[in-house]
């Protein structure tokens, strides 16, 4: 017994091999830990890591097209822009019936608002066909009811649809179902009692003439097929350039065509002002590009924010760091009550000040430094944002640099300047070395809050200071682009996740302090 | 106390030399000010003020003694500024009073000295002494506009400038009616009422669920503690727009499965979402203080609790929980602010049922711009001053008791 516990493993308490005793401790521990971040963390990935998840997916997404279109995008995947031509009337037919579905589900017109994003007129191309379209294939109606009214009749349909051998009917099965299940989803109707819309004949006619074989359905259909090759044809491309010339246009195709896939990089293309063409993609024209030019004004207002947080808050920090205790406890409350007030408080502040009949102006020309009709334009531009948000993010700058400086030994400076540094050599290469993490984190800091900002800017921006996020809010409030939204979105966050991968390298995002 | 009594080590400086050009440059100063500002002309201004200014600290420093001397100095100014100006130039006379004479005595006595070596150069006191007036300086640009619009507030006008009677003084110029605004507008006590249910709860939410996690967090062993931490942490770091955005979609969605569902009311199921999306918006800060307060946490005490027979449960509360609590009611403060003080989330998760009071400022001041948003800041500002002590207190409490426990 002596013998085996000395030549085995050390054994705990209960018997078990130490080792095994001590990882299952570790693994409790372990798992207590983790059960105990797991609601937050669950509640974290609902609430807020899905939805922005969900957004990146809606800049790619693109199933509206072909889900509105199915047969149209199908058969235009064989058609070459590049002859120059419209595509031929099988592809009209096509478009006829996919219309006739999304009119009555009433899809059309969003399938048109997103056209229009990439090719301007679609929108209304959509909502005009859309009022006709109804009437399109009343020609073979009417032709087929002539030959033997049986075809009016809806239970006739109903009976020949459900007949296995209706299989030989490929395109008239297609085109009986999608009516079948709209009359049913939208209107609540039996298919049983309504007749069949025009696009089931048309379909029909399409099948009989390209020589289906129809043997095995009922005796109408095959008498149909003999009288088919005498019927008179529709001239459904005519009807269509009736309605609007740009159905003949190769534009309007093509942009059907490439937009045809389940997912597009479309949106993303557009976002840094490029448009997909055929192959590939190609430069806006010039009046049209303007991500680009407020990717790089928010990138400059952002640099020129952090730099003036630098200035302004270098010189505080350092005096707060420096003084005794109490009073620096006493102008940190100078700085710690501007972040503390709201934002929204703030921005009004700044709001009311740098009007034209504002206190500024008032002051400025009070003491008669600029002449009453020559008042400062401090709004509504680039100034007034960067003032605003300067103010707004200095506690964000001084926070940071004030703990960093705190660590810095003032014996340092002392003992450089007895070793004969003047004032200046002293602090420049002592001293501010030593300060730099601080200006780095807190400029990142600084970088990250304004690149994304919205309010402010919003507010006292005007049109010449605003942001990328303005324009992101734009399109998801006004223009309803949201495809467009999501890319600038997208962009947006990884840019600030890069920066952010960076202050977490050179801070630790652990050590992220709040107030002091 | 006289003049004398406030010498510092250093030798009193030379009267005619130093303390008086010095005091009648900052008095040319005022007297350009005060020249331009009432037609006077900036020359006449510049010279009057310049004379003002040397003979006023002859006499201070000469003849007055320190405290006599201040006082004298401000009545003096502010009768030369009521002759000039009327009643506003009482308000600019006590200031410029209040300045110059302060100037006089700390120049004479020795007192621009005194921050600085002995052996400082006269080049080193004058860069000191000016840094410390840029210092003030920028300390000025961050606390005015806060300050600037409790005055505002006031005003009987509809201006958002100081009218007229404003800088005469003139009790007409002044009036609360913003206030009564405030306090009887259903535009502004809706969208206060949404606020005041709003914020608790996703307090609530965020402080319940994060102190758990925080404490998770803190124990020696945890997997994926980084990534865990950047997932936890990263509502802080979206950029708002972007997670209002992503929101904006999912969140519709939830309404409505919420609606169809349960059968929840559109109100309700509104007040859920904008509370659901704050409560996430919330949670880093109350990480972020709590982890930060259980880095001092000394663990040997938990074990101890354990030791004497008491349960996990009750060593949490009775041992644990107190100790961290000033760390949690901080995060608590944080969260609250940030949901009290959010707009862009609001704007877009939210329906007009759920208006919140920033919402409400914010169309306020991008639409009818009313003097009524004036009266709600300064509310807000009194607000944050009674958050701003509460945490400072909070924090000073916690580092008191921090310092009580070993390790």
């Amino acid at each position: 017994m002596t013998d085996t516990a000395q030549s085995g493993p050390v054994l705990a308490a209960d018997g078990r091999p130490l080792k095994a005793s001590l990882n299952r401790a570790l693994r409790r521990q372990k798992m207590r830990a983790m059960l105990l971040i797991a609601p937050l963390l669950f509640f974290i990935l609902i609430t807020f890591v899905v939805p922005i998840g969900q957004m990146l997916f809606r800049s790619v997404e693109n199933q509206i097209v072909s889900d509105t279109l199915p047969r149209t995008t199908q058969m235009l995947g064989d058609w070459d822009a590049s002859t120059g031509a419209a595509p031929d009337t099988p592809v009209f037919a096509a478009l006829t019936k996919d219309l006739m579905v999304a009119v009555e589900k009433k899809q059309h017109t969003r399938l048109g608002s997103r056209l229009n994003y990439e090719t301007t007129g679609v929108s209304s191309l959509f909502r005009k066909t859309g009022r006709k379209v109804d009437d399109m294939g009343e020609g073979y109606t009417d032709q087929f009811v002539d030959l033997d009214p049986k075809w009016e009749d809806p239970v006739f349909w109903a009976d020949l649809m459900a007949d296995p051998a209706a299989s030989a009917l490929p395109m008239t099965q297609d085109a009986y179902a999608a009516f079948a299940d709209t009359i049913i989803s939208e209107d609540g109707d039996d298919p049983r009692e309504e007749q069949p819309w025009h696009t089931v004949y048309l379909s029909l006619y399409q099948d009989l003439s390209a020589g289906a074989d129809v043997g095995s359905l009922p005796a109408e259909v095959a008498t149909a097929q003999t009288a088919a090759v005498t019927f008179q044809t529709e001239d459904l491309i005519a009807a269509f350039a009736d309605i609007d010339e740009d159905w003949l246009s190769v534009d309007t195709w093509q942009t059907i065509q490439t937009y045809s896939p389940a997912f597009t990089n479309g949106y993303f293309l557009n976002a840094v002002d490029r448009q997909k063409t055929p192959d590939g993609s190609e430069w806006r024209p010039e009046d049209q590009q303007i991500y680009l030019t407020l990717f790089v004004r928010t990138m400059i207002m952002s640099l020129t924010i952090t730099f003036s947080c630098i200035l302004l808050g270098y010189p505080v920090a350092w005096l707060l760091a420096n003084l005794p205790m109490r009073q620096a406890n006493l102008l940190m409350i100078l700085v710690l009550l501007p972040f503390w007030t709201s934002l929204l408080v703030r921005t009004s502040a700044w709001k009311v000040l740098l009007q034209q009949q504002g206190v500024i102006n008032e002051i400025v020309v009070w003491l008669g430094l600029v002449a009453d009709d020559n008042r400062l334009a401090l709004i509504n531009n680039a100034t007034g944002t960067v003032i605003a948000m300067t103010h707004i993010l200095l506690p964000f700058m001084i926070l940071p640099l004030y703990s960093v400086m705190k660590t810095i030994p003032p014996s340092y400076l002392r003992a450089a300047k007895s070793l004969g540094a003047t004032n200046w050599t002293a602090f420049w290469r002592v001293y501010f070395p030593q300060s730099v993490p601080g200006i780095g984190a807190g400029s990142i800091l600084v970088f990250i809050l304004s690149i994304g900002y919205y309010i402010t800017p919003e507010i006292v921006g005007g049109t010449k200071g605003v942001f990328i996020s303005n324009r992101i809010a734009y399109h998801i409030s006004s223009s309803l682009n949201w495809g467009l939204a999501a890319a600038l979105g997208a962009i947006l966050l990884v840019v600030v996740l890069l920066l952010y991968w960076a202050y977490d390298r050179i801070v630790g995002i652990d050590n992220v302090k709040l107030g002091g | 106390m006289t003049a004398t009594d406030l010498k510092g080590a250093v030798p009193t400086p030379n009267l005619t030399g130093f303390t008086m050009p010095i005091t009648a440059a900052l008095g040319a100063f005022f007297g350009l000010l005060a020249g331009q500002a009432t037609g006077a002309g900036a020359f006449f201004g510049l010279l009057s003020g310049a004379v003002v200014g040397a003979v006023l600290a002859y006499i201070l420093v000469t003849l007055v003694p320190y405290k006599t001397g201040r006082w004298a100095a401000i009545a003096v100014m502010a009768i030369v500024g009521f002759a000039f100006g009327g009643k506003i130039g009482i308000v600019v006379g006590l200031l410029a009073g209040a300045v110059m004479g302060w100037c006089a005595y700390w120049l004479h006595t020795g007192r621009y000295r005194a921050s600085v070596p002995p052996y400082a150069t006269a080049g080193q006191v004058l860069w000191h002494n000016t840094f410390k007036l840029i210092c003030g300086l920028i300390l000025f640009f961050l606390i005015a506009p806060i300050v600037i619009i409790i005055p505002l507030s006031f005003n009987a006008q509809d201006f958002f400038t100081f009218t007229p009677e404003m800088l005469a003084l003139d009790p007409a110029g002044f009036s609360l009616k913003h206030y009564q605004d405030f306090f009887t507008n259903d535009d502004w006590l809706r969208p206060l009422k949404n606020s005041v249910i709003i914020a608790p709860f996703a307090t609530i939410i965020s402080v319940s669920l994060g102190t758990l996690a925080a404490i998770g967090l803190s124990q020696s062993h945890v997997p994926f503690r980084r990534a865990i931490m950047a997932i936890l942490i990263s509502p802080m770091i979206v950029p708002l727009i972007i997670s209002a955005t992503g929101m904006f979609f999912f969140y519709s969605q939830m309404g409505l499965f919420l609606e169809n569902t349960f059968g929840m009311s559109k109100s309700l199921s509104g007040y859920i979402k904008v509370i659901l999306a704050h409560a996430a918006l919330g949670i880093p800060f109350v990480i972020i203080t709590v982890t930060a307060t259980l880095v001092g946490f000394d663990n040997s005490l938990t074990r101890a609790a354990a030791n004497m027979g008491a349960t996990p449960a009750t060593t949490f509360f009775r041992v644990q929980m107190p100790l961290i609590l000033p760390g949690v009611i901080s995060g608590a403060l944080f969260a609250f602010i940030t949901s009290f003080d959010e707009v862009v989330v609001v704007l877009f998760v939210g329906a007009a049922a759920q208006k919140t009071l920033p919402w409400q400022m914010f169309t306020g001041l991008r639409e009818q711009i009313s003097p009524t948003i004036l009266a709600v800041a300064t509310i807000l500002v009194v607000l944050s001053i009674l958050l701003l002590t509460t945490v400072e207190l909070l924090r000073r409490r916690s580092e008191r008791l921090r310092g009580m426990s070993p390790g």
